[in-house]
Parts: C-alpha cells; structure tokens; sequence
C-alpha cells in the first residue's frame, strides 16, 4: 500500500511543479472568471434581477448570484486544460511512461486527476479571494464548508475531461471540445442565469438544462459556499463522477478502450 | 525463459488490417538480441504489445517467467522500456524524473535516492542528475532515458528504436553501453530499422509485414554479405 502512496505523491507533486512552472497559466484562469464578475456582471446588474431563491435568504444583486458559476467555470476549463495535456502528453509519450507503471491503470489515472483537482481548487480560493477584495462575499463559514463540494465537483469535471481525452486522437481535435463541450455545458446550466429564467423562456432548454451535470456542480457549490446543503445536487454530481470515472477507466483500458483504435 | 522474454502465437489486427501474425520468439538472458525491419513491419504494434499499452486477443507474451496477462504487475515489474518518443518531463531536473519513475513503479521510498545514484552512474551521468532536461544534450537525454530504465533493476530491457535523432557518436556509445548490459545479464530486446547497430554474435529477429522472417544469430544469417544487403535482399523478395 506504500507504494500506492508513493505513486499519489509523485503524480500530485508533479502537477504542482508543473502548475509553478506554468505561472502564466494559472493567471490566465483567473483573468476569466474576474472579466465576467467585474466586467460583464457590472454590465448585467441591471437587465438581470434576481429573485430570492435558496440558498439565499434575501435578495442579491447578479456578481453575487454568479460567484459559484463562476468557480464551476473554472473547475470546468481547468478539467478540460487537464485532458488536453493529457492528449499532449500521449502524443509526446509521457503517458507512456504513467499507463507502463505496474500499478492498477485506475489508481494512477485516479492520481492524475486529484492531483489537478487540487490545483484547481487552489485557484477557485484565489478567484474567491480577489472576489472578497471587491466586496464580493459570503459568510465565513462557507468558505469552509464549500471544499469538499469544490473538490468533487473538481473530480467529477476532471474525470469528463479524462473521457473525453480518451476518445481524442490528436491534439487538434481538442478544439472541438471547447466548441461542443465546454460552452453548451457553461451556457446550459444555471451559472450565469436561475433556471427558472430558462423557464420561461423555453420548456426545452430548461430541460437539457436540469438534465446538464454541470448545473449540479454549480448548484453544489452555491448552497455549500451558503452553509447550506442540497442533496439533490449532490447526489446528482456524485453519480455523474462515479460514471464519468468508469467510462475514462474503460477508455483507458488497453483490451478495450479507444487507445486500440488509435492505430 | 525464467528470466527473460518469450512471445508464443502473437497476433493483432486494427479492424481488418492485421499487423501481427502469429509471432513467436524466446529471448534468454544476457544475450542481446535485435528486432530489424522496415517500416511499417509491425515493430510498433510489437513494443505496445509488449508493454501492454496494447493487448493482443490471441498469444501470450511471458516476462521474466510472468504472463503479461493474469500477472500484469510482477511482469511490468520485471521490464524496463525505452520508448522511441521522448518521455522525460524537460523542466524537472534529472534526478526528479528518475525520483518520479520510482515513485510510479512503487519502489521504497528509502533506497530510491541511492538506486538514482546507482543508476546514474552506470551510465555516467551522476555529474549531471541536478541539471534540468531541457539543458541536456539529444545523447544525454538517451542516456538518462536509460539510467532511469534500469532503476527498478528490471530482467528484460526493452529499447524502441533508442538511436533516433542521436548523433553518430551517441549512437555508438548507447549501442555499446546495451550491449554491457547484456554482458551482465540483462534479457535485451532492441528494435532498430539500422542494421550497422546489429553485431555479428547478436541474436537477429527479422520482422516483415507482422510475421517473424528471420530468426538466429546476426552472422549466420547474413552469411557472406554485409547484413544490410542481405536485409535489403529478403525485405525486396518478401514485398
């Protein structure tokens, strides 16, 4: 079991070097979720008004609503930059290196992805810091108890990313993922907008909406960032996380998965 | 083949287009033994195969003693590889990718700082180990490449093409220090489409079109020709 241990600490630190080594990267994915909280938010304060709705417990304006969108969003894109160095790294062949360990293929690939959860958990907690700066808060406690809900919304969008880099052949593909995956699964959830806005626009789109994971990731975070818990939403992104798991075990599987067909 | 590496009835196909067929081949250790063949032969295919990044539906393929199949751990244990493409992380230094690899391959955590030691020096590279890879030379990075290879003191060494993009004088000196390794014991598998890497007393597996064409010692096989010639011959007649 040590060496197991060893292994989670070795796949972990190596992501924090390269996390340090790549200090640009971590600016960049927090200058996204500031233009939308401080630019685009200011600009829809007044066109968007929201009504109290749970967690919250009196009216709030919009940048408030959107705070915990907006840590999904960045758990969402750091899943999917994860996967896409995952594609790096197996056309560059140090995936090799990893899937020729004699370690279970599950237990390193469940490293991999818990080493970048943890980073982008870090950057969530310095988007919420530069948040408070501006006067954009939540109780204290919440800062607290939305960790473990950051953590497994983080696994849950890491293991998509994992799926998805399993059935990506070559890098350029990738685009196609941010196009098809990243912003239908952003803009059909309930990050920038209460579904029940969706609502009454249209039935369809409030359906894919409450059928997206994502907004259950959202939603796990508002009501914990609240000290408040939603069970519905947790269960939700606990089932999509054990399932995205076993498909990105499966893809990854050398009898079965897509690397056979990559020729 | 207690200690080494032995293919029985291998084969493989993408979707209808088969690349192996019905490979069989027995390595003992200390001996190094060269798979030549062109392009295109199936050698890639055999090498993912061999390191389970791949796996065959038909054959067995035994390391050390262990079937890749029920023992995947204790025979992935026993194989120290050496892929084609580069696999050391540029920005850490020599000493953390060979940390690294130990960590993946679950040794203790103890004797790892002087088994780095160990295998660095067997490749004379110890003076190198805080340098960081990006600063090393294409022949440095081969070399560590295989330093770190032999870390976990493996039975079979595995060696993908190694020689590509080094420099005439890096190529000999690694085709020279694989075949020490032999000398002391090592099962080695060295996959190359250059027959002046191949010596006379090496043993020789030919690979064309997914089939083993030859197999046997370098020198009785090419007999009076030059092996490159002979090589050139059999691949032209088998096409």
């Amino acid at each position: 079991m040590n060496g197991w241990f060893g292994a989670l600490r070795a796949i972990v630190g190596r992501e924090f070097l390269r996390f340090v080594h790549q200090r640009e990267r971590f600016l960049a994915a927090l200058v996204r979720p500031l233009v939308w909280l401080l630019v685009f938010a200011a600009g829809f304060r007044a066109a968007l008004g929201v009504s109290i709705i749970p967690p919250y417990q009196t009216y709030i304006t919009y940048e408030v609503y959107i705070v915990p969108g907006l840590c999904a969003m960045i758990l969402l894109f750091n899943g999917m930059q994860s996967s896409l160095s995952l594609v790096y790294d197996r056309e560059m062949g140090s995936m090799r290196l990893l899937l020729t360990s004699p370690l279970p293929r599950w237990w390193l690939l469940f490293c991999r992805l818990l080493g970048s959860t943890a980073i982008s958990v870090l950057q969530v907690y310095a988007f919420l810091a530069i948040a408070a700066i501006f006067g954009i808060t939540v109780p204290p406690l919440g800062y607290l108890t939305v960790l473990p809900g950051l953590v497994i919304a983080g696994l849950m969008l890491g293991a998509l990313g994992l799926v998805l880099s399993s059935f990506i052949k070559q890098l350029e593909n990738f685009a196609g993922v941010m196009n098809f995956v990243i912003f239908p699964m952003f803009f059909l959830s309930s990050a920038l907008y209460p579904l029940w806005k969706m609502a009454e626009s249209s039935a369809l789109l409030y359906d894919i909406c409450a059928l997206n994971p994502f907004t259950y990731a959202v939603e796990t975070i508002r009501f914990l960032l609240y000290v408040d818990f939603d069970a519905k939403s947790l269960a939700w992104v606990l089932g999509s996380t054990v399932i995205f798991l076993a498909m990105a075990v499966w893809g990854y599987d050398p009898a079965r998965g897509l690397m056979k067909r990559k020729g | 083949m207690q200690d080494g590496l032995s293919v029985k009835n291998l084969s493989f196909s993408y979707g209808a287009k088969q690349a192996l067929k019905q490979v069989s081949f027995d390595l003992p250790k200390g001996r190094f033994c060269a798979l030549l063949g062109p392009n295109g032969a199936g050698k890639s295919t055999l090498v993912s195969l061999l390191t389970r990044l791949l796996v065959a539906p038909k054959g067995e393929i035994r390391i050390a003693g262990h079937d890749l199949r029920g023992e995947a751990n204790a025979a992935l244990g026993a194989l120290g590889v050496v892929f084609q493409q580069p696999t050391l992380d540029l920005d850490l230094t020599v000493r953390q990718n060979l940390a690294y690899f130990a960590a993946l391959h679950a040794l203790p955590r103890k004797g790892i700082p002087a088994r780095i030691d160990k295998a660095l020096d067997r490749l004379g590279m110890r003076e190198r180990a805080e340098e960081k890879v990006r600063t090393l030379n294409g022949g440095h990075r081969r070399r560590t490449e295989l330093a770190r290879a032999l870390l976990h003191d493996p039975k079979v060494l595995l060696l993908d093409e190694p020689t590509v993009g080094l420099d005439a004088a890096s190529r000999m000196a690694i085709t020279a220090h694989v075949h020490d390794l032999a000398d002391q014991g090592l099962c080695i598998l060295w996959t190359t489409h250059l027959t002046d890497e191949v010596r006379d007393d090496d043993r020789l597996l030919v690979l064309h079109q997914g089939q083993i064409m030859a197999d046997g010692c370098t020198g009785d096989i090419r007999g009076e020709r030059s092996l490159s010639d002979w090589f050139l011959e059999q691949t032209e007649m088998a096409s």
